[in-house]
């Protein structure tokens, strides 16, 4: 489904041709394609609405940049409104009196917990000094669980048991905190539905007992639809200053991110991307908007590499990449061009499926190692360079001599070779990565 | 952004609650669809799934000459009830008695409810005459043995566990040997949250899986993906991963007491043909109940709470 979009968008680029400023007919016939993707990412029908509305009414008529295809043009304009509907990470509120009170609330399941931890590992780099509080007393062994986790990050957690109410432990920690010139407390809550009134009016009260600075709504980025109903149901009745998007290291779109967004009106604040503790980003729009918009980072990409390198050279390997011909001499200039700028490695691990590749292709790779695959491939005639599979024992024997290396270390590199050839033609079916060969073309006609 | 608010107070848990109301109306007009494909996609049915329903629907408006909206209505739950049936009624699961042990394999995603879902399928195992026994294979998450203990200890059923961090497959393994001794006639197994893109931890679980299927004839006899009713579109994602890695043979859909409606059960069971075996409905032992594909596509039709 969300492969195909670039595929798509791409057809109907081609379809719209070149022209100066955008009709309506080119706006639409773009924007359905973007309202499925949208849809597909889970963001809530009535966001999309809305937002299809806003990008429409600013590209019909726009004027088309030179450089680019009116399609490319739409596309740009549905980034930028994605960016702006996401708005940009806020930082945690975190000056005034000591002890700061951070509070997690949510639904079951979606990461409070493991979340707690994170920020306290995350605060106390920043030189702060938290104090970690089990207010859940429901789920079976909650409080064992903080207490672990707070064990292996050698941070205090504060605990009373599951028999106090959670609004005495929240203001009992206060105590503690103050007691022990601790300056920031995290209170890991239970899990609530936004529909259970007894839990609710809990959440208030603890809230009215212990004035958080931050209360920050912990929402898995598996959500679909109901994320906006969650969200405001959570910002009314408590008042959110933030979220926090979990589990996002896996492959959903997290279009929740944008509906609870645009319900609420309250910035995204981290991401959570792993089960350890140190799993925590801050949050920046733009991979979001990509990752939403299904074309993996390929927006980010196409900036990150217009600055970062050579286009013809970027072009040409795209195209290289996917064309099935990739020999022993395209593994070698790539290994070259990913040892001089490593900074490409974190770029190709944007795309979708690209970060196996870049695990092969490896930019610690020491110099000395890169020299000696750099001998190897050297040592080749140009027929076993573009044809590997003729490497017998005895051409091998001479190459490993040639290059003062060893045939079981030429292996290596050969099994290396094959599985980097293998991603490619992986990839060389994906639509997204098509498309990003195209945009580079086009950038360098 | 005042009007996105409104719209949603508007909709809020009655998604087909308005379905219903609409298709009270008087005659099928353009409006009829578009607000047919708005509660659909709002339901979290998706995209793919909302487009073929519809197009059926349309076919048989056509060839059924169905021109009230009232009409419509039985001709969608039917439609949604045969998305749920993958290749008619699925066969239900049957224990076969003369096997000595049963093992089911409980899979997911992070906190989907897999824990929480053993402990209900225990106990409604062992109401049901089973001599119940469950291995805490989530070795890996803080505490996750504690709390499958402490679930074990309220349901009276007994827990086979290892060390935190040892090798799930270990405790599989020893699970099983203690069904033996103990003869007990089932096994249900206790994994570890993982995301289904995450190949090492795939890995790691069919290692389980193989410890399994080395130890009892043709086990694990079933194993159950468990989904959080609230997830969207990804929950495909999962059920196809987890499907491709261990085999899954059914699906628990959790948490669907809360608002959403689950619609993306429709995709799974019609499109991977998965069939949907139990729902979770609160946190207490005893919220689990049988799927039922009539009594699920009726929910859907009935006002939400709140
Ligand atoms: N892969 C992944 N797993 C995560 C992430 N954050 C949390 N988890 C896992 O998700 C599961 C649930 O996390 P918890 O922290 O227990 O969630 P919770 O919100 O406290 O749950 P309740 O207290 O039951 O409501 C655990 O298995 C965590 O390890 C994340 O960013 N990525
Ligand atoms: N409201 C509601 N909550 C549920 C249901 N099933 C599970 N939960 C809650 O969801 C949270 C996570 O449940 P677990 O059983 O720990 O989930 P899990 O899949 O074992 O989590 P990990 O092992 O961390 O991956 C807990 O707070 C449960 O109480 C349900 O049907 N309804
Ligand atoms: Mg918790
Ligand atoms: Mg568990």
């Amino acid at each position: 489904m969300f492969d195909s979009l670039s595929d798509k968008l791409q057809a109907i680029f081609d379809r719209l041709g070149k022209r100066g400023i955008l009709t309506e007919q080119d706006v639409d016939a773009a924007l359905r394609e973007v309202r499925v993707a949208l849809l597909e990412a889970d963001v809530n029908f009535r966001v999309v609405k809305e937002f299809l509305a806003r990008v429409r009414e600013r590209a019909i008529g726009a004027e088309v940049h030179k450089s680019l295809t009116p399609g490319q043009a739409v596309v740009k304009i549905v980034h930028e409104e994605l960016l702006k509907t996401l708005g940009e990470g806020g930082k945690l509120d975190l000056g005034g009196p000591p002890p700061r009170v951070i509070m997690l609330v949510g639904l079951q399941g979606s990461g409070k917990t493991t979340t707690a931890a994170k920020l306290a590992l995350r605060l106390r780099s920043d030189g702060r000094k938290p104090l970690l509080v089990a207010a859940d007393t429901y789920r079976p062994a909650a409080i064992a669980q903080l207490e672990t986790l707070g064990k292996q990050i050698n941070i205090p957690v504060f605990s009373e048991g599951d028999k106090t109410p959670p609004p005495q432990i929240a203001q009992h920690a206060i105590q503690k905190a103050i007691q022990g010139a601790l300056d920031v407390v995290i209170i890991d809550t239970a899990g609530r539905l936004q529909i259970d009134e007894a839990m609710m009016r809990e959440v208030e009260e603890i809230k009215a007992r212990v004035k958080p600075a931050e209360v920050l709504l912990v929402a898995d980025a598996m959500t679909g639809q109901e994320a906006v109903n969650i969200a405001d149901a959570f910002n009314k009745r408590v008042g959110l200053t933030g979220l926090i998007l979990t589990k996002v290291d896996g492959d959903a779109r997290g279009g929740a991110a944008i509906s609870m967004r645009a319900v609420t009106g309250v910035p995204i604040k981290f991401l959570s991307t792993g089960e350890k503790p140190d799993a925590f980003e801050v949050f920046h729009p733009d991979r979001l908007a990509s990752r939403i918009l299904g074309m993996g980072d390929v927006l980010t990409l196409i900036e990150k590499a217009q600055q970062q390198f050579d286009e013809q050279e970027a072009a040409k390997a795209a195209e290289k990449m996917l064309s099935a011909s990739f020999d022993l001499e395209d593994f070698l200039s790539q290994m070259r061009q990913i040892k001089r700028m490593g900074p490409l490695n974190d770029l190709l691990a944007l795309i979708p499926g690209m970060k196996d590749l870049t695990r092969q292709i490896s930019p610690e790779m020491t110099e000395r190692q890169f020299k000696r695959v750099e001998a190897m491939i050297s040592s080749m005639t140009r027929e076993e360079r573009r044809n590997p599979g003729i490497l017998n024992a005895s051409r091998k024997r001479r190459i490993a001599k040639g290059s003062g290396t060893s045939v079981q270390e030429l292996n290596q590199l050969l099994s290396q070779f094959r599985e980097a050839q293998r991603m490619m033609k992986q990839l060389a079916n994906n639509p997204r990565l098509r498309m990003m060969s195209g945009w580079m073309g086009a950038r360098r006609r | 952004m005042p009007s996105l608010r409104d719209a949603l107070a508007r909709t809020r848990n009655s998604l087909f609650g308005k379905v219903q109301a609409l298709l009270g109306q008087a005659d099928i007009t353009d409006a009829t669809w578009d607000e047919l494909e708005a509660l659909l996609l709002q339901a979290d049915v998706g995209a793919a799934t909302t487009e073929k329903l519809l197009a059926a629907l349309k076919q048989r408006a056509n060839n059924e000459g169905i021109v009230r909206a009232e009409k419509l209505r039985d001709a969608l739950k039917d439609e949604l009830r045969k998305l749920l049936l993958p290749g008619g009624a699925p066969a239900p699961y049957v224990y076969d008695k003369t096997r000595l042990l049963e093992v089911i394999l409980v899979v997911g995603v992070n906190g989907s409810g897999k824990t929480t879902s053993i402990a209900k399928l225990g106990k409604l195992y062992q109401s049901k005459g089973r001599k119940v026994l469950l291995a805490a294979c989530d070795t890996f998450r803080a505490a996750a043995i504690d709390q499958l203990q402490i679930w074990g200890e309220r349901a009276g059923i007994p827990v086979i566990a290892g060390l935190p961090n040892s090798d799930p497959g270990a405790v599989a393994f020893d699970a099983i040997q203690a069904a033996f001794a103990r003869k007990c006639d089932l096994l249900i197994v206790d994994t570890a949250g993982r995301l289904h893109t995450k190949h090492n931890l795939m890995k790691e679980l069919e290692k389980v899986r193989n410890v399994l299927r080395r130890s009892v004839h043709e086990a694990p006899h079933q194993t159950l993906l468990v989904i959080d009713a609230a997830n969207g579109q990804n929950a495909i994602n999962q059920a196809r991963g987890f499907t491709a890695s261990v085999g899954v043979t059914g699906v628990i859909l959790t948490k669907l007491d809360g608002t959403p409606k689950g619609g993306v059960a429709f995709a799974i069971a019609g499109e991977l043909g998965i069939p949907i075996r139990y729902i979770g409905t609160g946190e207490k032992i005893d919220d689990i109940q049988e799927f039922d594909a009539q009594a699920f596509v009726d929910s859907l039709f009935e006002d939400g709470q709140g």
